[in-house]
């Protein structure tokens, strides 16, 4: 970043993008604003919401570092049959399956230490799961949507692709969460 | 004649032994290097060298994530009195992950290029501004989101704190976690470069991590703090 070490001159850099990347969040913010209800009656999800959120973000930014990297050198083509493509989506897909469970009983094993958990622990794992699930099949069609628009247009994937990914992928966790929560509790 | 030659079959067992042993490191660079590895690899071999380099990494910020969950889980009281506040919450952490990451990143990119130096020294103009700078935005950009949460709550006609708590709390809990995590990026970011780690590949994980707990505790505080002071002063009701 050759952006000059001035409070004035990072501001002016930083300060827009995270006036935009506010709204996005304050659209997040709103959906589960109002699932607020459901949420304060049972901390277990309550518990989910901050790791939702941030594992979603991560799978998809690790994903779209990934394959600007593979595009950058040239390995990426945007073809069903492209095992650096299929590879890189199969392993953020296995991520998830490994690591949502875990979390989802985590999330009930703490609340159960603090006090009284509402819902089965089953219960918790199946909606971390089912969540984190379709969290990285939608991680995954964000980021090759977003990487193979960049390419389209001759944009850097690096400034573009995480960004846009790990703020779209953000949203996507509360919103996912809300589905999971309506399906399963 | 006997014993000479089972003494070489001893001496190349333990080569074949020494081989083995060796094989483990030597074929690791081997397998990931660029040369290798690109082009070569199937799908089988990508998605678990994917799987591989980024299970660590998630692994430690979903335990970081969780800790954040159970304050979160923790504050069901401030969250009830609070009215608006959820809402705040992607906001705030999102906030706060920019803010600290592009700080942790600038830190890391000056150290490589020679213009900082690994140790923390208030006295360094380019630390402070960068410092001052992500502190300012971090404030400015949680005060910015307390307005937008209160005037979108009131148009959809939801209920929602008066503007002076929600601009408090903002306040309050973005500047105590802005200092904390000034302090640990840099503390963290020096001492892994002085051990010869390069602080890009774990600055990133480090401030998600951190900046999920530390946001979510200063929350807390900074709710509990305005609530104590809206019950001393009256504030209204």
């Amino acid at each position: 970043m050759p952006t000059e070490w001035s409070v004035r001159a990072i501001t002016r850099a930083m300060l827009p993008v995270l006036l935009v990347l506010t709204l996005v969040e304050l659209g997040s913010g709103l959906v589960l604003g109002t699932l607020e209800d459901r949420l304060l009656r049972s901390p277990s999800l309550l518990v989910l919401v901050p790791v939702t959120i941030g594992t979603a973000g991560n799978l998809g930014s690790i994903l779209a570092a990934r394959l600007s990297t593979a595009f950058h050198l040239g390995t990426l083509s945007f073809d069903a049959g492209d095992d650096t493509l299929a590879g890189n989506a199969v392993a953020t897909v296995a991520l998830a399956v490994t690591l949502f469970p875990l979390v989802g009983l985590g999330a009930w094993v703490l609340t159960a230490l603090l006090g009284a958990p509402t819902l089965a622990p089953g219960t918790v794992v199946l909606i971390a799961l089912s969540a984190g699930v379709a969290l990285a099949v939608l991680a995954v069609a964000v980021t090759l949507a977003t990487t193979y628009v960049a390419y389209r247009f001759s944009l850097d994937p690096d400034d573009v692709v995480v960004p846009v990914v790990t703020n779209v992928c953000d949203v996507l966790g509360v919103l996912v969460l809300f589905a999971a929560v309506l399906a399963f509790a | 004649m006997i014993r000479l030659d089972r003494e070489r079959d001893d001496a190349t067992g333990r080569e074949r032994e020494r081989h083995a042993l060796a094989a483990g490191p030597t074929m690791a660079p081997d397998f990931c290097s660029p040369g290798s590895s690109v082009g070569a690899m199937g799908l089988r071999e990508t998605a678990e060298e994917a799987y591989r380099e980024a299970l660590p990494a998630l692994a430690t910020s979903a335990v970081g994530g969780l800790f954040a969950g159970v304050v979160l889980g923790g504050m069901r009281a401030e969250l009830r009195a609070v009215e608006g506040l959820l809402v705040l919450v992607p906001a705030l952490l999102a906030t706060r992950g920019s803010v600290f990451g592009s700080f942790g990143v600038r830190v890391a990119t000056g150290l490589h290029q020679g213009l900082v130096e690994p140790r923390v020294d208030l006295g360094d103009e380019r630390l402070r501004a960068a410092a001052t700078a992500a502190l300012a935005n971090g404030v400015l950009v949680s005060l910015v989101a307390a307005v937008l949460t209160v005037t979108a709550l009131t148009l959809l006609g939801s209920p929602v704190a008066p503007l002076p708590v929600m601009l408090g709390v903002a306040l309050v809990a973005s500047v105590l976690s802005g200092v904390v995590l000034t302090a640990v990026v840099l503390l963290v970011v020096f001492a892994g470069y002085r051990r010869g780690y390069d602080p890009d590949t774990f600055v990133g994980p480090v401030v998600t991590t951190t900046g999920d707990v530390a946001g979510v505790f200063f929350l807390l505080v900074a709710a509990r703090t305005v609530l104590a002071l809206v019950d001393a002063f009256g504030g209204g009701g």
